[in-house]
């Protein structure tokens, strides 16, 4: 046995292989199925969805559904679509994830390498301020947010998510620039750059790894968020998923089923975008620091 | 007064004094070694004198003007990382001109700098590159690059080559001993590894316990150790140190060794010691290996080589010479062999040992007496 090389680990056959790739490929359409109804829905008229065919292709296929949804739709009491909604989501998000990922940067590199008499209870308090339950600074955030004159306006819910998402960045920053040599800093600081030179010359630009993370990670949390867009906006600042939620709830006339899952889908096109285009370096960040190399 | 100059320096942690009042002054153009184990202080000495520790009290000038209070890029003074610390995200020539574009340099004057240095260091291929893409001599090339092209008044090395594999650090050695008598600059060098504290240096500080334990020029730390401390950390094999007791015998001073039997083996002392007003005492009698030999093998200009009979431990051939453990008392005693000579284990042979090398310390302060 000792003299065959050409051993692999584990062993498979045909018939092995052939019922390990027909289960995945039962789960791959098993997770694929709502994503297929949804599309499927969206383009169908009414009348075929209310004849019962659900998981039928369309007969008569039309984009009328996405073009209601997106500028006709009833939305509460106007008639306006998911556009303006579209818009506010992603006036909040953009800046809150930009701002929130920047300061836990920042956050990141003073804690790790200009420390100080009580840093770690400082960072202590950050991560206590990830894990608290939303709902408990519902009322606080609202009397707060009166007090700024921001209640009920996009600048307002921006400044809520970055208040939540710098625990989470910062958690995420310090813990990368911990692994980042101490060193480097030092000899920045012999060569003459000062905090923030070392900082925007030397830190960040090795940071791209986390930063995606960091990203990803704020971008579906204040893409998804509703708690927050529901407590905190007025008609004209409400969110996307707010929106969505008044569309599907709305009680006037027959329930257009079509435009419901256009828009839903509308709803999640930004995070699946982003994931596509950051997921790679999601996971190669993830494990970034994780093996000594 | 000195080019570099620390004057009772002091470095402590809130009630832990990791660094005793310190006085070395170093002359320009000297190369210095701080040497010890770890903890002794050493990398903190550097850092002090590089303004990235704070210095407790005392004061470090660099010529003539003090430092205390002034940023480490304002004292003109370069350092070569153990990790060499290059930035990842710059290439080779970023790296190097990166400190001459903090201080405000001309792009003309840094491309021009970086020229030089780089010829000067033979890496002009690998001005381009990342320092990813750098074996690890390389990276040690450029770090030096890094620190040569700002032309400051005194160069930090933190333990450059404890990074490099043996081969290449012993090159690297040559080379950085070669820059400093071509360039004829000021360095203060931060070590571990007591060969390359003798091999570099022009003056050592022996480090240990955050107190400097001597401070010489290599022969006087290898040949006039001020303590045991120093005794046992310089030199390898280390020195042999074993109890012994002075004696007075016709007239002569001898160090009286104790054996396993209760019998006593007589070492005298070099003709003109003054060990003899020691008489009765106590002592730890440090020779080196090189000071026992085989008797062919002995110094011929001494002339106090004494001859004594000896069983053999362990033989270890190590190619140039052959080190021969043995033991007199109950301690283990290194000699050093010629490598041809015929020795084996198990087998008494008669060891010369040059009695002119011999060095004593007292036990109780393991300061030296003679």
């Amino acid at each position: 046995m000792a003299t065959n090389a050409t051993a692999t680990v584990v062993r498979t056959g045909a018939g092995a292989r052939f019922v390990i790739y027909t289960l995945l490929g039962l789960f791959c359409i098993y997770y694929l199925l709502p994503l297929y109804v949804m599309v499927v829905n969206s383009l169908k008229p009414l009348s075929e969805i209310q004849s019962g065919g659900m998981m039928a292709l369309p007969k008569e296929w039309t984009v009328a559904p996405w073009a209601s949804a997106w500028s006709t739709a009833q939305i509460g009491v106007a008639a306006t679509g998911l556009k303006p909604y579209f818009l506010n989501s992603i006036l909040m998000v953009v800046p809150a994830v930009a701002i929130s990922t920047v300061l836990g940067a920042l956050n990141g590199y003073v804690l790790t390498k200009w420390r100080f008499r009580g840093d770690t209870i400082v960072f202590g308090l950050l991560l206590f301020g990830c894990f608290i339950p939303f709902q408990m600074v519902l009322i606080p955030m609202a009397r707060m947010l009166g007090l700024m004159g921001l209640a009920g306006t996009v600048p307002g819910l921006v400044f809520v998510h970055l208040v939540y998402g710098i625990g989470f960045s910062t958690l995420y920053f310090r813990n990368y620039y911990q692994q980042f040599p101490t060193e480097l800093v030092r000899a920045a600081q012999i060569d003459g750059a000062g905090f923030f030179t070392i900082f925007l010359r030397i830190m960040l630009p090795s940071s791209g790894p986390i930063a995606v993370v960091c990203i990803i990670w704020q971008f579906t949390n204040i893409w998804n968020d509703f708690l927050f867009g529901a407590s905190f906006s007025d008609f004209d600042s409400q969110p996307m998923t707010v929106a969505l939620n008044n569309l599907v709830q709305s009680s006037t006339g027959v329930k257009e089923y079509n435009v419901h899952f256009a828009g839903a889908i509308m709803a999640a096109l930004p995070t699946l975008l982003v994931y596509i285009v950051a997921g790679r370096y999601f996971v190669r960040g993830l494990m970034a620091g994780s093996v000594k190399g | 007064m000195g080019f570099l100059d620390i004057n009772n320096a002091t470095k402590a942690y809130g009630a832990v004094k990791v660094l005793h009042e310190t006085n070395i002054s170093v002359e320009e153009g000297e190369f210095l070694v701080l040497v010890g184990p770890s903890g002794c202080g050493k990398s903190t000495l550097l850092n002090m004198i590089a303004g990235l520790e704070e210095i407790t009290s005392g004061d470090i000038a660099i010529k003539g003007r003090s430092m205390n209070g002034v940023r480490p890029a304002d004292r003109n003074i370069a350092m070569v990382f153990q990790s060499y610390a290059l930035y990842p995200n710059m290439n080779v020539e970023q790296n190097m001109a990166f400190g001459l574009e903090m201080h405000g340099v001309p792009k003309a004057e840094r491309d021009k700098a970086v020229a030089r240095v780089a010829d000067l260091l033979q890496i002009v291929p690998l001005l381009k590159r990342k320092p990813g893409q750098l074996s690890g001599g390389q990276r040690q090339r450029v770090a030096m690059g890094r620190a040569l092209v700002r032309n400051p008044d005194v160069f930090l090395f933190d333990e450059p080559l404890s990074n490099l594999d043996a081969k290449l650090r012993v090159d690297m050695r040559t080379e950085i001993k070669k820059l400093h008598q071509k360039l004829g600059t000021t360095i203060v060098y931060v070590t571990h590894d007591q060969i390359e504290a003798l091999t570099l240096s022009t003056r050592i500080a022996v480090m240990f316990g955050g107190h400097v334990q001597q401070l010489g020029t290599p022969k006087e730390i290898y040949d006039n150790p001020a303590n045991i401390f120093v005794a046992g950390f310089m030199g390898s094999p280390s020195m042999n140190l074993f109890p012994a007791r002075v004696a007075v015998e016709n007239g002569a001073a001898v160090a009286r060794v104790g054996l396993a039997d209760h019998s006593t083996v007589s070492l005298p002392f070099a003709p003109g010691n003054a060990m003899a007003a020691h008489d009765g005492q106590e002592i730890i009698l440090g020779i080196r290996p090189e000071a026992i030999t085989d008797e062919d093998g002995a110094d011929r200009k001494s002339q106090a080589i004494h001859r004594i009979e000896a069983m053999v431990d362990v033989t270890e051939p190590a190619g140039s010479d052959t080190f021969v453990v043995s033991h007199l008392g109950g301690t283990e005693v290194t000699g050093r062999f010629r490598a041809d000579v015929d020795v084996r284990a198990g087998q008494t042979f008669p060891f010369a040992i040059n009695m002119e090398k011999a060095v004593a310390f007292d036990p109780k302060t393991e300061l030296r007496i003679g």
